[in-house]
């Protein structure tokens, strides 16, 4: 797309008339199934479907025809609905991010799907615009035009290819040794567990009778015959085989051709996928910091991932899917030096941190130790008045130990720093993250204080921010810190509002009539 | 270092506010539990009667503890930088945020706290985490704190988004 036709109104590709239909029709499967029945009380199920058939295509067929979009000078439109007409328009200068998806059908015709997402798109879905079915050279030329003509003077024209300097550097890309961190996250664990569901509900249905089957039984009467310790090892075996070969397909499909790049306009880029390919573009101006997040099993192996903060980016349930994700699981060095260059500045990702003290400590055990001694106490009680199961109260006494080891590493994780402007948090055991937010993305102070902390003198600060999760605590740090931190990240906020405690009287002395703001 | 806190209370008003607001919540729970335990005759009778007990117990100790308590953490200040609002009883939260990021600021009335002629008023920052709500302010105060927050934030821009 050139300059010269922008502002006129544009359709999606024609190419999307064979993919809408395809997309709608899943969603219109119980209505098609609803016809079938209906219909074929009457005798003309088929005639029935058949219809119903013909109208959802037709209603696919709309979506190409009532969609529309133009780009003007300071916003991007996009016009779509068929009897209710809607019109989206979102300010150039507010949008952040790009993010370009195509999935398998997308790529087989050479289009892609693209996000643009402004400050807001993270809550509810408001003021994220979609545009599904541009070509690949399209969408190219759109995120170049939103993110990159801000900065680049006018003669450049976008038809002309770019000066021979390749604008882009890269910051990672994918080595094939990461592969080896993938057993250590919960994706194959997970995608296991869901096959297994899977297949035993298919069998179930298929009322599939694995006594009945020839090999199955077989297998059957060769486990019972084997020692039963044999049988377990055995089981777990195949489940670990099962379980490293679902990941790294997982890994392959999602992270295949991984690349992080920096571009000179401004802008972070990460792209990666096999089958469907994903290309998020970042405005760098909107990265407001960066997430090392380790999961227990991938930190035992020195493992992380690094997730982006910034605004734009949907948060919430698997970074991953909302296209924060700058590093997949891989090498904590690697990662480290990644995070470094990202955010420009290594010390926030390195620089020790503060430790909480003993009362903070003291916080986590009496939380995770208090909730399984109460529960404990409760199976107990059950067990003896009411005759309540024995194993419960057993595996609950079992596990307290493990309570207490989780509070220790919940101990060890907690920390804080200001390194380089910077706020450095980093909290949590089963999932550790250390968190780095830049003071210029931080919009205010909440200081949380429950009953109990009050009693310890503790507090928890947390940083609000319009980034990616909202917001970032530093949990259970002493009051008179807190309050050190918040004024040299953004000095003059809090100032006004704070008092050294040490004179009872200073409470009276800088009192101004009230009212007076 | 501590935090002051801030520099007004909420209306007086609000306790009464608070106390009817309660009531009203532990009343639905009393009553349903009173149903339960006509309308249910499945021989736990006494149980059921000592759930109520318990609940009224701890309801009564609520309406009567928690809106003065609540009165005397409730406050809020507007500074010429930044509001500054404190919230909670036994739970207490201070919330600071610069002026200048100030996206919206609602007034709200709810049906009780118009019975009472209170108002909320609510102060969002592009932050999903940091909106700052001041509860129980008599309406005339209410007013006039819209008036200067809108003022106030529209002289500057930007919203660190």
């Amino acid at each position: 797309m050139t300059e010269a036709d922008a502002g006129a109104w544009r359709r999606l590709d024609r190419r999307m008339l064979l993919i809408h239909p395809v997309q709608e029709l899943p969603r219109a499967v119980p209505a098609l199934l609803a016809a079938f029945v209906a219909g074929s009380g009457s005798g003309r199920g088929a005639l029935w479907s058949a219809a119903a058939l013909v109208i959802t295509m037709l209603f696919a067929f709309s979506r190409w025809f009532t969609t529309r979009y133009r780009l003007t000078d300071d916003r991007v439109e996009v016009g779509t609905g068929l009897f209710q007409r809607r019109v989206r328009a979102v300010s150039r200068d507010r949008i952040r991010t790009v993010d370009v998806t195509a999935r398998a059908m997308h790529r087989v015709l050479g289009l892609v799907r693209v996000d643009v997402g402004t400050g807001r798109s993270d809550r509810e879905g408001g003021g994220a615009v979609r545009l599904d079915g541009l070509t690949a050279a399209e969408a190219a030329g759109l995120r170049e035009q939103l993110l990159h003509s801000r900065e680049q003077a006018p003669a450049a024209t976008a038809g002309e290819p770019a000066p021979a300097e390749d604008p882009e550097t890269e910051l990672a890309r994918l080595d094939p040794g990461w592969v080896r961190y993938t057993p250590f996250t919960l994706s194959g664990v997970v995608s296991v567990g869901v096959a297994v569901g899977f297949l035993a509900n298919l069998a179930s249905e298929a009322h599939f009778d694995p006594e009945r089957s020839g090999p199955l039984r077989h297998l059957a009467h060769q486990l019972d015959r084997a020692p039963v310790a044999l049988t377990a090892a055995a089981l777990t075996l195949l489940w670990l085989v099962a379980v490293v070969v679902a990941s790294t397909v997982g890994y392959a499909l999602a992270f295949w051709d991984f690349r992080l790049t920096r571009h000179r306009g401004g802008t972070l880029h990460v792209s990666r996928g096999l089958i469907t390919t994903r290309s998020v573009t970042i405005e760098e101006r909107r990265l407001h910091g960066a997430e090392i997040s380790e999961p227990l099993l991938l930190r035992m192996v020195a493992g992380a991932r690094l997730i982006a903060i910034a605004t734009g980016l949907r948060v919430g349930l698997g970074a991953e899917r909302g296209g924060s994700l700058l590093v997949p699981p891989a090498a904590r060095a690697e990662v480290l030096r990644v995070a470094g260059e990202v955010i420009g500045s290594s010390a926030p990702m390195t620089c020790p941190l503060t430790e909480h003290g003993p009362r903070a400590r003291r916080r986590r055990h009496t939380r995770a130790l208090g909730g399984w001694a109460l529960l404990a106490a409760a199976l107990a009680i059950l067990h003896w008045a009411a005759g309540g199961p024995a194993w419960l109260l057993a595996a609950a006494l079992v596990l307290l130990p493990v309570a207490a080891a989780l509070a220790a590493d919940r101990y060890r994780s907690l920390g804080h720093a200001i390194a380089d402007t910077r706020l450095v948090v980093r909290s949590g055991s089963l999932v550790r993250r250390r968190c780095v937010v830049s003071a210029e993305g931080i919009i205010g102070w909440n200081v949380e204080r429950s009953f109990f902390q009050r009693r310890a003198g503790l507090a928890t600060l947390t940083a609000t921010t319009a980034a990616g999760q909202q917001h970032y605590d530093v949990q259970d740090v002493e009051l008179g810190e807190a309050l050190r931190v918040a004024e040299e990240l953004v000095p003059g906020l809090a100032r006004p509002f704070l008092e050294v405690r040490a004179s009872p009287e200073g409470r009276m002395q800088e009192t101004r009539p009230p009212g007076t703001p | 270092m501590s935090l002051r806190p801030p520099r007004h209370r909420v209306s007086r008003t609000a306790i009464r506010y608070w106390r009817v607001r309660a009531l009203i919540g532990w009343l639905v729970v009393v009553v349903a539990q009173l149903l339960w335990l006509l309308l249910a005759d499945d021989g736990h009778g006494g149980l059921h009667a000592a759930a109520l007990g318990a609940t009224a117990l701890v309801g009564l100790a609520h309406v009567i503890v928690m809106p003065q308590w609540r009165y005397n953490v409730h406050r809020w200040e507007m500074a010429p930088q930044a509001v500054y609002t404190r919230a909670g009883w036994l739970h207490q939260e201070s919330r600071i945020a610069p002026i200048s990021r100030i996206q919206t600021v609602d007034s709200e009335r709810g049906p009780l706290a118009q019975l009472f002629g209170l108002a909320d008023v609510t102060v969002t920052t592009a932050s999903a985490a940091g909106p700052l709500s001041i509860e129980g302010l008599d309406r005339a105060t209410a007013e006039r704190l819209v008036d200067d927050l809108t003022t106030a934030a529209q002289a500057t821009r930007g919203d660190a988004t």
